[in-house]
């Protein structure tokens, strides 16, 4: 798992009422979804984000609600990683389910700034930011997790082992 | 020698079929009970049958409850509900409700017994932490969760580390379970309990009623816990006995089980709190706040919208009216909660306060409907978050409170301590 992208930064405790408002709730539709991404954090985000674009954020990313939504639309709208200081624990494991990988590196989310080309290594766990040419080296994703982002999520794990 | 266990261990340990679990450890569970709304069930309802899956893993498991955007409030939330209600029918799902008879899910299924003592349950909505009331393993997850737990009744877990919260002292007038879990999630910090699991403990936890302990399971995830249990005793008995739809299996921690770290608590000097925006960490005792003019009060939700909440703030509405400049919203968190409250009087107390009384519903507490802020607007709520924009505009702010607090603020027009309104023993009431 490799991804190359330009940077969005946001600060911590960032909460899915910030990526995904509830007043867009009332659908599940992923690409309405996306077009509302990050709007109570930052309006013009929807509209500036490309495919294979990178999110860094501070601690507790995705704290809130269990909205799955809020992943799913930062995916949707082309995120490829999200890296962070730390995660709120329902947006990890709900990030993992639908095949979005995300990384927990303190360093690197605290250096890497906005608009900076970052590489990231996921499988070797090590991330590049191409602008300063620091490297830094993230534990690695766990293999049932790795499983699930190969899969496409946890509903392509489930289907294989019911399969099975 | 079996290895000590703490009551969330043994809940894991019996799901995963095994006979211990420790913190770090992978476990596949079976689940007793899954849970969805028409947020995020809607998602999962998708990608079950994308999956190909044709029936759920067993009727009496899977529950469905449509609070959120209900009664719908636009087009959009009508398909989501007709949605779940379709599924409900196919899957002749016994633990699906309608209007009539549906709630706030975090208030219904306990009230209705589906959820009971020693539980492992999974809903795909962070709040589903308030069943660790009643001694069950509960924690929030996805709609893709609920979607596998659906086909399979198995979800994933890491086995969480525990931090135990021991509260001692005695409660002092106007104190409330919501102010203990406010005072606790200021300690702890928002994330300060992520990828953990809370046990509240001591003689003060003791002594809450469940709706007490209900309000603070609730907000456990508010400091990122992934479950906040109490481990249950005679008022978990009580509560159970007649009420319980399964067989309630009682754990307790084993004295010698192993915590990360334990927090102690002396509430015999606390006041009356307030999350002020926009972190539910934020916290100041109300008495400092007096400044804070308002121009919504929200009294319910599945952190305080039981009967118990609403006798709170029915005692100081009581022949009061509420500032004109503010609107107050009560919303029962059940049918059940909302007839009783009508036997009781209250509905009365309450409208002659000059409050709005709203079916059941979440909707206020997300910014969903039946209450939404407007610019530069402020409320205080009974509710559990106070992010930006959660009430509605970006620039409008949530003030989190117990509903004595609520209801005081309600009639002086800005935030208040209960004994403002009580009138002649305001003074030598507070103690600075």
């Amino acid at each position: 798992m490799k991804f190359q992208g330009k940077t969005y930064k946001f600060g911590d405790n960032v909460n899915t009422d910030e990526i995904i408002p509830a007043r867009y709730l009332n659908t599940s539709d992923p690409q309405e979804l996306a077009a509302h991404v990050m709007e109570d954090a930052d309006p013009v985000f929807s509209g500036l984000v490309k495919p294979g674009d990178i999110v860094v954020a501070g601690r507790n990313f995705g704290c809130g609600s269990s909205r799955e939504h809020a992943p799913l639309a930062l995916k949707t709208a082309g995120i490829a990683c999200i890296v962070a200081v730390s995660f709120a624990r329902i947006f990890y494991r709900n990030a993992f389910n639908i095949g979005l990988p995300i990384l927990e590196c303190p360093d690197a989310a605290s250096e890497t700034q906005a608009g900076q080309e970052i590489a990231i290594d996921a499988g070797q766990g090590i991330i590049t930011n191409l602008i300063t040419g620091k490297t830094y080296q993230v534990a690695p994703i766990p293999p049932f997790m790795q499983e699930l982002v190969e899969l496409g999520g946890l509903m392509e794990y489930v289907k294989k082992n019911l399969a099975a | 020698m079996p290895q000590p266990m703490t009551i969330s261990e043994k809940i894991l340990a019996r799901a995963a079929g095994k006979k211990y679990v420790a913190p770090g450890e992978m476990i596949l569970a079976r689940l007793d009970i899954c849970l969805g709304n028409d947020i995020t069930a809607p998602l999962a309802i998708k990608e079950f049958y994308a999956a190909g899956g044709k029936h759920v893993f067993d009727r009496k498991r899977v529950a469905l409850v449509h609070d959120h955007f209900t009664p719908n409030k636009d087009i959009k939330s009508a398909q989501q509900t007709k949605l779940l209600r379709e599924f409900a029918h196919e899957q002749k799902l016994k633990y699906y409700w309608d209007q009539g008879e549906c709630g706030v899910e975090h208030v219904l299924l306990p009230e209705q017994g589906v959820v009971v003592p020693g539980d492992l349950i999974i809903g795909a909505d962070s709040h589903t932490c308030t069943y660790g009331a009643l001694g069950a393993f509960a924690t929030g997850v996805g709609s893709t969760d609920l979607a596998a737990a659906m086909l399979t009744g198995q979800a994933w877990f890491r086995v969480p580390p525990c931090i135990k919260l021991i509260f001692r002292g005695k409660m002092p007038r106007d104190v409330t379970a919501k102010d203990l879990i406010l005072l606790a999630i200021a300690r702890l910090g928002v994330d300060g309990a992520n990828y953990r699991v809370l046990e509240f403990a001591g003689p003060v936890i003791s002594g809450l009623s469940m709706a007490g302990r209900f309000t603070m399971s609730n907000m456990a995830i508010e400091a990122g816990g992934k479950a906040g249990l109490v481990v249950p005793d005679a008022v978990t008995k009580q509560y159970s006995v007649g009420r319980a739809q399964r067989k309630p299996r009682y754990y307790v921690s084993d004295a010698d089980a192993i915590y990360e770290r334990v927090e102690e608590f002396d509430v015999s000097r606390l006041e009356p709190l307030v999350a002020k925006p926009h972190l539910p960490s934020n916290v100041e005792p109300v008495s400092r706040l007096k400044n804070i003019v308002l121009d919504q009060a929200v009294i319910g939700s599945c952190t305080n919208g039981r009967i118990e909440d609403l006798r709170e703030a029915a005692k100081l509405l009581k022949g009061k009216r509420v500032s004109s400049r503010v609107r107050t919203i009560i919303f029962p968190a059940t049918p059940t909660i909302w007839k009783q409250a009508l036997k009781e009087g209250l509905m009365e107390i309450f409208t002659s306060a000059g409050c709005i009384i709203s079916p059941p519903t979440c909707g206020p507490c997300l910014g969903g409907h039946m209450g939404v802020l407007a610019e530069g607007e402020r409320a205080v709520a009974t509710t559990n978050r106070n992010f930006v924009g959660r009430m509605g505009h970006t620039k409008s702010e949530v003030y989190l409170a117990s509903p004595g607090v609520a209801a005081a603020s309600a009639i002086k027009g800005r935030l208040a301590h209960p004994q403002e309104v009580r009138g002649s023993d305001w003074k030598k009431g507070v103690k600075k």
